[in-house]
């Protein structure tokens, strides 16, 4: 660096009285902040590279590989890796690669589509619950401790055992045990915020029960929402891989990662390559998740930066 | 004296708790005229803000609930008025600000935005015409650069600016009347004398009624026209301010002003009155200042005290104006002897 460019540092740091001015500080808005914070951690990046570069395959999962999800090659049964295939084939001869890229969609999809449904339906019960108290406090806080006492996957077997095994089934199973879980984190949120001074303030200025809700209090419950739907993400691609390892979720020849690491447990010490990328993938995304998660945890609260 | 815009008769708000209910604020009457400045006065527990709560219907319910009384609000009663009628009162006709100026705005957003919706709520007016009025009403609170401000999130404020963004919050409706409860507790020294001058030259100004409350006799003598004293959910003194400071006649606002430092006396230790406030119990019999009062005799453990009222309307809740002799003529002859 030459002594030219750093003496134009220390001036931009040390700004003398006639370039310094203090009216151009710009407001800054406490989600843009947060923002700022979290492209400074280098893991929670690389988190979301990971679930960016899987996105990417998913969507170009045509472009990527010539070969459909179904395409069964008996000749070519539990292939190692090769040029041809380069994560292998499967026992009926199906190229790995190409049901693992495609298999990025489903798992996508699950993850957001379950989320979605549990952080919906949770935080409106939540907030419900949180705010309005009493009674309806009383129903709500018991309904999540009921679904909150079966271990989950065993509730989502049993959810899936009554509407039957498929992959949409599989998906509400999972939106419902993930239900109390958001539904737990927005009513202690609420209860909490409910006695904040702004919303007195508000309720003062004569603003309406519904409007405090989805204008003060949603937004400022929205920090943990954010944070535990991102780490629920990496669980609920977990749940529905686990249910369809169970053989409850989705079926052939879908190429769900879950589904395939069931189908290649036989051919373990055959053929391992049909169990490790599916493995992997799964670890792979769970992972980029739960890294974007804890980031966002730092990032949304401040307090917990040091 | 002007017209009355809010009478308090008879009011009665308990809280119904596991151990009892609580009479919080038990049988408070008082009025406050058109631009007047009203103080009400007392140590923590003494019920001050729950009665300012009440009036707003903004108490907890459960387990807080108005029992009895009359709120008058230009002589129209709004003590079981509904909660919507309630809400086209609040920040439109009395207005409220609060002891914590930090935590009294939303974080998420900006200053404008809270005065704006405040403002839309009660007016249809345009955002732009609001947004041009939250510009007028911070600049007429005494902010800076309001107009970039309006644009700024309150973490970027200091303490005393906020507080004086929830005045510009408060009045931006011209309300009759204005509730601050401790505005300037949370504020040091210098800041609390801005915000007292700003809240009296709007009183000035606007003609708007103030309902002051505080603890600190400092802050009253310097704003109120008149001042009510609480103890323990009753009002046990009201007069002027110069009668109550310079001749209390409620043996507690004797105390409340012997503890105040002297500029003009040596002093090695600060007076304090003895005990603690007793928490409001139903149906307790005697004075409930009794127990700490220095000039106590049987009859206030065996009879409740009323109010009675004196010279130039003013009041206090004490036996001693029975025994047709002031405070200072019973102490010289029954204590200090």
């Amino acid at each position: 660096m030459t002594t030219e460019k750093k003496e134009q540092e220390k001036v931009d740091i040390h700004p003398n009285k006639e370039g310094y001015e203090p009216d151009e500080i710009t407001a800054i808005s406490p989600w843009k902040d947060a923002f700022r914070r979290l492209r400074k951690n280098r893991l929670s990046m690389t988190g979301f590279f990971i679930i960016v570069f899987f996105i990417i395959v998913g969507i170009f999962a045509p472009l990527l590989t010539s070969h459909g999800i179904d395409d069964q090659e008996l000749v070519n049964r539990l292939q190692p890796p090769s040029s041809e295939h380069w994560f292998g084939t499967d026992d009926l001869g199906r190229d790995i690669l190409t049901r693992i890229a495609y298999g990025a969609r489903i798992s996508l999809l699950v993850g957001f589509i379950a989320v979605t449904g549990a952080l919906i339906f949770g935080t409106l019960l939540g907030i419900i619950a949180g705010y309005f108290g009493k009674w309806v406090d009383m129903v709500i806080s018991r309904i999540f401790d009921i679904l909150l006492a079966f271990p989950s996957i065993l509730l989502a077997i049993a959810i899936v055992a009554i509407l039957g095994p498929s992959l949409q089934n599989a998906l509400v199973a999972i939106a419902i045990i993930n239900i109390p879980i958001f539904g737990r984190l927005v009513r202690s949120k609420v209860l909490s915020l409910r006695e904040e001074e702004f919303v007195m303030a508000a309720k003062a200025q004569g603003l309406k029960n519904g409007r405090i809700i989805f204008h003060h209090i949603l937004p400022n419950s929205l920090a943990p929402i954010i944070v535990q739907a991102t780490l629920g993400f990496g669980t609920a691609i977990l749940e529905a891989a686990a249910l369809g390892f169970l053989g409850l979720g989705a079926k052939q020849p879908t190429p769900e990662w879950g589904y395939m690491l069931s189908n290649a447990r036989d051919f373990i010490q055959l053929a391992p390559w049909t169990l490790v990328f599916p493995g992997i993938s799964i670890m792979l995304v769970v992972l980029g998740f739960n890294l974007i998660g804890d980031g966002l945890r730092d990032a949304l609260d401040p307090k917990m930066k040091n | 004296m002007d017209e009355v815009v809010l009478e308090l008769k008879d009011l009665h708000t308990h809280f119904f708790t596991d151990s009892g209910e609580i009479p919080a604020v038990d049988g408070v009457s008082l009025k406050l005229h058109k631009g007047e400045v009203v103080g009400i006065v007392g140590e923590s527990g003494s019920g001050k803000s729950v009665t300012s709560l009440s009036i707003m219907h903004l108490i907890p319910k459960p387990p807080g609930k108005l029992v009895s009384g009359e709120i008058l609000f230009k002589s129209e009663d709004i003590s079981s008025a509904s909660e919507k009628k309630m809400r086209k009162v609040r920040g439109n006709e009395i207005a409220m600000i609060f002891q914590e100026p930090m935590t009294s705005l939303d974080p998420l957003f900006t200053i404008g935005n809270q005065i704006i919706e405040g403002i839309r709520l009660h007016e249809k007016v345009s955002k732009k015409e609001a947004k041009a009025r939250a510009i007028k009403m911070l600049e007429l609170v005494g902010i800076p650069r309001a107009d970039e401000v309006v644009d700024e999130f309150p973490h970027q404020l200091s303490g005393g600016m906020r507080q004086r963004v929830m005045i510009a919050m408060a009045m931006a409706l011209n309300p009759e009347v204005l509730i601050a409860d401790e505005p300037t507790t949370a504020l040091d020294v210098t800041i609390q004398a801005q915000i007292l001058d700003l809240m009296r030259s709007l009183n000035k100004e606007k003609e708007t009624s103030i309902l002051l409350i505080t603890h600190d006799l400092g802050v009253v003598s310097e704003m109120c026209d008149r001042v009510v004293v609480m103890y323990s959910g009753q009002v046990v003194e009201e007069g002027t301010v110069r009668e109550i400071i310079k001749d209390p006649q409620h043996p507690y606002t004797k105390g409340l002003i012997r503890s105040l430092p002297n500029l003009h006396k040596k002093e090695q230790s600060l007076y304090s009155i003895p005990g603690t406030v007793m928490r409001p119990k139903k149906d307790f019999v005697g004075c409930r200042f009794a127990s700490r009062c220095e000039f106590a005799f049987d009859r206030c453990f065996q009879e409740s005290p009323e109010l009675y009222s004196l010279d130039n309307d003013r009041q206090s809740r004490c036996f001693l104006h029975d025994e047709g002799k002031g405070v200072e003529e019973f102490a010289d002859t029954n204590i200090r002897s």
